[in-house]
């Protein structure tokens, strides 16, 4: 039996622990808000956090999370830092499909967890390795300042 | 303007949805707050006909003074839902708060396509740019026509007339008797009404809200991971389908031993999958988690008949166009007498250009859930071909169209994908879907490619190779251009036909021109089905026409913007757009300079397509080491009226990010095989080579044209154009890559 936190509650998974933490996720807890891309850790569309480090949950086995605090996007509204980012991605019309932006937000919940006033520098080499096929990346990097002004107001 | 965020009642949606509540309870409706709906919520309100106003196809309004609008369109990004529903409120003068959006039926009686029927394909789909072309008159009829029953409803109801009553904010108001209520208190009495038969639509100087800030109804799901994509849906007894197609294109299975696989726990069904006309079927393994059904793939040992498998590879393909392009084609348009000698004092230009196939590559990969039932079949889908999807299933099931239910959600992406001519990714989860059946599986099948498949399972955009003839006189006007056109169409061509899609931006080629010849090749024979991809033929046709029109201002010394300007002279809303993209550029005027070893310059391009003019001026930086990075783009657009302008920017920054990523992509066969698979591969456009992109619109009181593609066609081009300017000759070739060679 594997023993999980994921966003504060206790969840068991009694099966593969080489399972990817993306399949468990979605298929078995019901959580879809982590989403699909590519299954190679290429595109970030299945960032969590891992004990707030931002990993790819689709070459991340369930077995090798026990212990830790898995913190997905349905939780990202009850972190301070989470929440400012997702007023700021309304506030500047972030997502067009949308597909890729649960990725995006946990990747800059660990960008400003670290950076509280991060460059254009900074944000291109936190976020480069998520992919966003929309292109909406200059909305991304904008609403990535505007939520680190308003987490240090 | 509020916006509430109605994460409650989602939750609780959801959690009936992957409790498995069965199939025909879910439909995609989403309010301000990104809310979906359950289907039986909205059927309980219809089933109350006094509670539900429903004045036409579009629009309805309950009781409770909720307007529902009602999208025939995809929402895959482009922004459609918000269109509509600002059409809607403003023509309703609603509260834009008050207003949701749902996801229509696939039905023809109702949703057909305005403007995909007036070009020949009566479906209901979402393409050509098409939707808010379509819906600017439909929809605001539509509204209008509530609106004005309403109005009648309330006059009937305070036994007042209805010219005194005005409407603000989803309130009926009677200033004389200070009576004021929302649109709810007259749904009763308005279903009595008989629907108006003409209706006036507002003047502009009237619009309250089209033109202005209209948030995004889809946003807030879409920042909190509760939209649900085709991805997303888990149903009763539902088993998930992962394929295993042939490595060799067209190849079948002679034999599989399905053992491995079928000894991993989980693994439910291994069946084979018969290929399709469009479709290249396999071995497909069925489980209740994807990645369950993934290992099991992987663990089918399947020996592969490829005694008719391809063993094509893409530079037998370019050899072949280029030796067609040598020859006389079809002809697609033949205007004046074209020059084969040239003129004294005047110049030449002969090129070859040659593009490669392209993935659209959507990140949410295709996808489609089925069930199959004794009285017929359930789809749920990011469905952008409504109605020929559902006749191809009707097709290949021998029922009636009306018997397939088609549940729509939102694309994560498609840039055209979604939408394929065959219907190639629904009939192979059909077939999926059948062939479990038939091996006692009763529940929906959700057919997942994984990445790989998804990059490999053909319909490209097509590889072409352009020939060109630019003849130009002394004074710098063009003498004569001949263009021949090698690719594929994406419907069948009778023989000595021509396809209107693979020459579109060369027949019509805008710029001033003694004489045209425009004629073509059609390789359709080799068994590589292509599909649209966001800008359709205008993705290579004006890499070639943005490139030779720059190359011959250079040749006759003319300045790149003012040569265009001045060849426009039959098309002014070009000249217009073009204008402002260099005056807002700062065209002519010298850029900062860039670090040690840089140089830098800028590269213009203009298009027309589906009717909205896109100029875009490119600043480039070409490092030492032959890299390049693409700085800034200024990009100007006519669409007519902007309904939602944010859009409309949105749009052209990813029309040119997705435009920039055809510089470094190329799908690639070798005997046979797509050599590419994922994103290590087939690159994308990441953040750190975003360009800074700054868009302006054109003020236009025509009726609006769409946005979806037309930011594409140009920046190409205008990035090969600044290239041009500091290296002295156009890459003819793409993918361009990485870096070009300085020596």
């Amino acid at each position: 039996m594997i023993d999980l936190t994921i966003n504060g509650r206790a969840v068991q998974f009694d099966g593969d622990p080489e399972m990817p933490l993306l399949w468990f996720l979605r298929d078995e807890a019901g959580m879809t808000g982590t989403k699909f891309g590519c299954g190679i850790a290429m595109c970030g569309a299945c960032t969590v956090q891992v004990d707030g480090e931002p990993v790819r949950s689709c070459q991340t086995p369930v077995g090798s999370v026990t212990g830790q605090d898995i913190t997905t996007i349905e939780a990202a509204e009850q972190d301070r830092i989470g929440a400012a980012l997702q007023a700021a991605w309304v506030e500047n019309q972030v997502p067009q499909c949308g597909y890729c932006q649960s990725g995006q937000i946990m990747q800059a919940m660990a960008l400003l967890a670290e950076t509280i006033e991060p460059t254009d520098a900074d944000i291109d080499a936190a976020m480069s390795g998520n992919i966003c096929r929309c292109a909406t990346y200059s909305r991304i990097r904008a609403a990535i300042h505007r939520a680190a002004e308003t987490l240090r107001a | 303007m509020t916006r509430h965020h109605s994460s409650t009642s989602f939750a609780l949606s959801r959690r009936q949805l992957l409790a498995g509540i069965g199939a025909g309870s879910f439909a995609l409706a989403v309010g301000t707050g990104g809310r979906l709906a359950l289907a039986q919520e909205l059927a309980d309100k219809a089933a109350d006909a006094a509670s539900l106003f429903e004045p036409n196809a579009f629009i309805r309004i309950d009781t409770d003074g909720q307007v529902t609008v009602v999208s025939s369109y995809l929402e895959m990004g482009q922004g459609t839902f918000t269109g509509l529903a600002t059409l809607a409120a403003d023509e309703l003068d609603a509260d834009p708060a008050q207003v949701r959006v749902e996801a229509a039926p696939a039905d023809a009686s109702r949703y057909t396509n305005p403007f995909l029927a007036s070009i020949g394909f009566a479906v209901q789909g979402t393409g050509g740019s098409s939707a808010m072309a379509g819906a600017w008159n439909q929809m605001r009829q539509a509204a209008a026509g509530a609106r004005a029953m309403l109005l009648s409803a309330a006059a009937r109801d305070w036994d007042v007339d209805a010219a005194e009553l005005s409407v603000e904010a989803g309130r009926i108001r009677h200033a004389a008797s200070g009576r004021e209520d929302g649109f709810g208190a007259f749904v009763a009495t308005a279903t009595t009404l008989t629907v108006p038969r003409q209706v006036t639509v507002k003047d502009p100087s009237e619009f309250r809200l089209i033109g202005g800030h209209f948030p995004r109804v889809d946003v807030p799901a879409k920042v909190n991971g509760s939209a649900i994509y085709t991805q997303d849906i888990k149903l009763d007894n539902m088993l998930v389908a992962v394929i295993a197609h042939p490595p060799r294109l067209w190849s079948t299975v002679r034999s599989v031993d399905a053992a491995a696989a079928l000894e991993i726990p989980g693994v439910q069904y291994v069946v084979e999958v018969p290929a399709g006309a469009a479709y290249q079927g396999g071995v497909a393994v069925l489980a209740r988690n994807t990645w369950v059904a993934a290992q099991g793939r992987d663990a089918l040992d399947i020996d592969w008949d490829e005694s008719l498998g391809l063993t094509t590879s893409t530079a037998q393909i370019f050899e072949r166009y280029r030796a067609l392009a040598e020859q006389p084609g079809n002809v697609s348009v033949e205007k004046g007498t074209i020059l084969d000698k040239v003129p004294e004092g005047g110049h030449v230009i002969e090129a070859t250009f040659e593009q490669p196939f392209l993935a659209h590559a959507a990140m949410e990969p295709m996808n489609c859930v089925v069930h199959i039932r004794e009285d017929g079949v359930e789809v749920w889908n990011g469905e952008q071909w409504h109605t020929a999807d559902q006749g191809a299933i009707a097709a290949a099931m021998g029922i009636e169209p009306g018997q397939v239910t088609i549940n729509q959600l939102y694309a994560g992406g498609s840039f055209g994908r979604r939408a394929n001519p065959f219907s190639d990714y629904v009939l192979e989860a059909l077939a999926i879907a059948r062939a479990a059946r038939e091996q006692g599986h009763t529940g929906p099948v959700k057919m997942v490619w994984l990445r790989e498949d998804d990059t490999q399972a053909l319909q490209y955009r097509p590889a072409t190779v352009h020939k060109v003839r630019l003849v130009l006189r002394s004074d710098g006007e063009i003498g004569s251009l001949q263009w021949r056109a090698v690719g594929q169409s994406f419907f069948p061509v009778p023989e000595g036909g021509t396809d209107a899609l693979l020459v579109e931006g060369a027949s019509d080629f805008a710029y001033r021109t003694g004489a045209l010849l425009v004629d073509q090749h059609l390789a359709n024979d080799q068994r590589l089905p292509v599909q649209w991809m966001r800008s359709v033929g205008h993705t290579h046709t004006n890499v070639v026409g943005e490139t030779i029109i720059d190359e011959a201002a250079r040749l006759v010394g003319r300045d790149a913007y003012e040569y265009r300007y001045d060849l426009l002279s039959d098309h002014p809303r070009q000249q217009a757009t073009l204008k402002l993209a260099a005056d807002k550029a700062g065209w002519g005027t010298p850029l900062a300079p860039g670090a040690d070893g840089d140089r830098r310059a800028r590269g213009i391009a203009v298009r027309e397509s589906f009717g909205t003019v896109v100029a875009q001026v490119a600043e480039l930086t070409l490092h030492a080491d032959g890299s390049y990075t693409v700085d800034r783009v200024v990009c100007a657009v006519d669409c007519g009226y902007a309904i939602n302008p944010d859009i409309v920017k949105a749009q052209m920054e990813g029309g040119i990010g997705f435009g920039l990523s055809f510089l470094r992509q190329e799908i690639t066969l070798e005997d046979g095989q797509i050599q590419q698979s994922n994103f290590h591969d087939y690159p994308v456009l990441r953040m750190n080579a975003m360009p800074v992109t700054e868009v302006h619109i054109v003020p236009s009181g025509e009726a609006p044209t769409g946005v979806g593609e037309p930011g594409v066609p140009p920046i190409g081009p205008a990035v090969l154009n600044a290239l041009a300017a500091l290296i002295g000759s156009y890459a003819r070739t793409l993918p361009l890559g990485d870096s070009v060679s300085l020596t």
